[in-house]
Parts: structure tokens; C-alpha cells; sequence
């Protein structure tokens, strides 16, 4: 049934059928690049990516470096006690070495990666002058950081989970 | 608490399997990883939760600047839609603590049957569907061209049924951070089924939308000092890991191929998650 679909929408649209030959694995990212070239955006894409590539390495280093913390010493640096909970606390920890803070703030690396990538885009298209554009990443950024302020004000204190 | 080396390895195998398959089917890999640690490895749920909220960033982050790079994911389609799925997913966040999670795992296996069925319905399907022009999605730029390496050739795309598609991430995003999951799976399928997008454009774009929704969901559990580390450290670098070369596979796969990957997966997980609702 829905062969028969896909037929009568190729048929329609005849310019997006499939080509015959794929094209030689000798290049594809070369060519996605230079027809890729010319449109907007591409500046902002090459920035963007740059971010994520940045903020996820360090996350990355971070987290295996506490891992390595307590893999050498054999603990997490809070016996059968909490990791700590709230930003305030896992930085304060994490720059004292103990272990389970220090991977606790690259996971927080990890979180920030994303929100400054909508950071990121709020500046792109106010420079564009895309307004629509302004107050929708502008309304996800200010989502983004209004669930990190009310989880870090209003729960860490309160956090009574079955967890540890 | 002493450092259990085999514990933490097996950890980290199974987080680059489940960050592979999410980058390239669009999920944040939670859904894969959650059965696994918690059926197969026997964490407790709720710490599998912690760690597979922090996963699906770190699927989104290790996969989306190849697909920034190769253009599979549009900006614009996300940033639109990534008002749904976070409000979505932070309203999610707050409501999980007072919903029954039986009825969670049936309303998720009952999406995933479905999801199976209409992925395969589509598994011909290469490039967008034709729908009818939608004036918002013209209004707000829905639209974009990629390079697809499979087919050898630039294919362009434009958004339909763009209220609808907006519906759909809404209940995408509560569902998510009510699960502590991303809910990739339903975006893929907003963007797909419902807004006739190329199957690489929907999962890429899914891919980083599953990041921002999961970074406010995420804020709030390791703000709450309910992300374990013990675990979630492991399950970041090895789901990092894993996206990475998941999102290096992708452009040269057929789109037949990512949906023929889907469905079994999509399957698996519908019975998967009816067990845990019928407590077996």
C-alpha cells in the first residue's frame, strides 16, 4: 500500500527520485561543503560546531579525570555519604579532587554544552536581524536557564531521593 | 564506595552501543540504555533515569557537530520546535514525581508499537513526503537543502503540517522528561511522519533537539543530586564515544537502511517496556 504511495508521489515528483549510481565514497564531505557553500548560515554553522566540539572535549576530559580520581584512590571521596547536590557545592568539591565531584562538574560541562549553543544562536540572528528568529531562541534560552535556576534553588535542598 | 573496574568498563561498552544507535536513529540513546543497565546490568531505576537523562546530551553533543557540519541538522526547524519539547520536557520533569511510572511504561510502549508500524509503512521513503505548502513553515524558513552522499545528489525539503508537528514535540517533551528519556523516538516521528522530512533531516534534527531538552532536564536532576556519577560518568564518555562514530556513519547510509534499523529496535523496546508495565 504504501509502495504504491511512494510510486504515484515519485511520479509527481520526478526531480527527486533517486540517482542511479551512488557517487564514489572518494568525497562526499567535500562536495556537501563547496554545494553547501553560498547559503546562510554556514559561518554560524562552522562557529556552532567549534562550541559543541569544545564544551564536549572538556566535559569529556573532566569526567575521565574524576574517574581516574577513583579508580587511584579506591573512593568517591564521600564514603557512604551523598555526592553533593547543587552547583555551589559540586564546584567546591570538585576543585578540592574529590572524585565523585569532579565527574559531577564535567556532567555539568556536559549540560552547559547545549545552552550555550542557543546562546550562540540568539547572537547569530540578532546580527542577522531575524527578530522572529531573536525571540524564539531567546524564549528556549530563557526555558533552558529558568529549569536550571528552579531545579538548583528550589530542590537541591529538598532532594530526598532513594538514590544513594 | 570502592571502584569497580569490570562494573564501570561493561558500563561504558554498553553506553557507546547506545550512543551509536542514537545518533543515528535521532534518540538520545536513553531509551536503549535504560533496559540495559537497569534489566541487564540491575542498577536501580531511578539512578538509570539520572544517567540516562545525562546520555541523551551526550549523544546530542558527540553527534551534532558532524551533523551542524554536513547540514543534516536544520537550525531553524529545531530551534522552532525546541519551544514544545522544552517547556514539554520541564513541565515532565516535575509531573514524573507524582505520576505512577506502570501507567508511564504502557502509554511508551503503546508510542513505540506504534512508531514500529508506521516506520515500516515508510521504509521506501528516501527523501521528504509531498505535503501540502504550509504558510508557516514558509513564514518561519522551514526549508533547507543537504548533500546526501547515498544518493549522490542535493536534496531539498520544506516542513508540512507544521501546528501539528509543534502538537506532537509538546507531548514529546512531557513525555521525556516525565521517563527521564528524550524521547527521540517521537520527534523523529514528528519530523518524519508528520512534517515530511528527509528520514537523515529528521533524525539529525532530532539528534540536537534531544540535547536542549535534555540539558533542561538534565540541570534539574544534577541540581537535585539524582544524576549518580558512579554511573553517569561512565555512561557520558561512553555514549560520547559512540555518537561520535555514529554521526561519521550516517550521511552514507540509505534512508531504507536507518529505517530498516528502527523498526526491530522500535519493536524490541514496545515489549520491553509492556514487561516493566506489567512488573515481570
Amino acid at each position: 500500500m504504501s509502495t504504491k504511495t511512494q510510486a504515484a508521489r515519485d511520479a509527481a515528483r520526478p526531480q527527486e527520485t533517486e540517482a542511479a549510481r551512488p557517487r564514489p565514497q572518494a568525497g562526499p564531505q567535500a562536495g556537501a561543503r563547496s554545494e553547501a557553500a553560498g547559503q546562510e548560515g554556514s559561518a554560524m554553522e562552522l562557529v556552532v560546531s567549534r562550541i559543541l566540539q569544545g564544551g564536549v572535549l572538556a566535559s569529556a576530559v573532566t569526567i575521565a579525570l574524576g574517574l581516574a580520581l577513583w579508580a587511584l584512590t579506591g573512593q568517591n571521596g564521600y564514603g557512604p555519604g551523598r555526592p553533593p547536590a547543587g552547583w555551589g557545592a559540586i564546584l567546591q568539591d570538585a576543585v578540592r579532587l574529590r572524585p565523585m565531584a569532579v565527574v559531577q562538574a564535567g556532567l555539568g560541562l556536559l549540560v552547559l554544552t547545549p545552552i550555550f549553543r542557543v546562546a550562540a544562536s540568539v547572537v547569530w540572528f540578532v546580527q542577522q536581524r531575524d527578530w522572529v528568529y531573536v525571540a524564539i531562541t531567546a524564549a528556549v534560552l530563557l526555558l533552558l536557564l529558568g529549569s536550571l535556576l528552579a531545579g538548583s534553588l528550589g530542590f537541591a535542598s529538598a532532594a530526598a531521593s532513594p538514590l544513594y | 564506595m570502592g571502584f569497580d573496574g569490570a562494573a564501570v568498563l561493561a558500563v561504558f561498552v554498553l553506553a557507546a552501543f547506545a550512543g551509536f544507535a542514537g545518533a543515528l536513529l535521532g534518540m538520545g540513546g536513553g531509551a536503549i540504555l535504560t533496559p540495559l543497565l537497569a534489566a541487564g546490568m540491575g542498577y536501580p531505576i531511578r539512578s538509570v533515569i539520572g544517567a540516562s537523562v545525562v546520555s541523551v546530551i551526550a549523544t546530542s553533543s558527540g553527534a551534532a557537530a558532524a551533523y551542524v557540519r554536513d547540514r543534516l541538522t536544520h537550525l531553524r526547524i529545531a530551534m522552532f520546535l525546541e519551544l514544545a519539547t522544552a517547556s514539554g520536557a520541564l513541565a515532565g520533569a516535575y509531573l514524573s514525581q507524582h505520576l505512577p511510572v506502570r501507567w508511564l511504561y504502557w502509554l511508551f510502549a503503546g508510542l513505540l508499537g506504534y512508531s514500529a508500524v508506521s516506520m515500516f509503512q515508510r521504509r521506501y521513503l528516501e527523501t521528504g513526503s509531498a505535503l501540502p505548502e504550509s504558510p508557516l513553515a514558509r513564514r518561519l524558513q522551514l526549508e533547507g537543502t543537504y548533500f546526501d552522499p547515498a544518493l549522490g545528489r542535493a536534496v531539498a525539503f520544506r516542513a508540512g503540517r507544521v501546528g501539528w508537528g509543534f502538537a506532537v514535540m509538546l507531548a514529546a517533551g512531557s513525555l521525556g522528561g516525565a521517563l527521564g528519556i528524550s524521547a527521540g523516538v517521537f520527534k523523529v516521528l514528528g519530523l518524519d511522519l508528520v512534517m515530511g522530512l528527509p528520514i537523515k533531516v529528521s533524525t539529525a534534527t532530532s539528534n540536537f533537539m534531544v540535547g536542549v531538552t535534555g540539558a533542561a532536564a538534565a540541570g534539574v536532576y544534577l541540581a537535585r543530586g539524582e544524576v549518580d556519577p558512579a554511573l553517569a560518568g561512565p555512561v557520558a564518555l561512553g555514549v560520547l564515544a559512540g555518537a561520535f562514530a555514529g554521526s561519521r556513519v550516517l550521511p552514507r547510509l540509505r534512508g531504507r537502511a536507518i529505517r530498516y534499523l528502527f523498526v526491530p529496535l522500535l519493536g524490541y523496546l514496545a515489549l520491553e517496556m509492556l514487561r516493566k508495565g506489567a512488573g515481570l
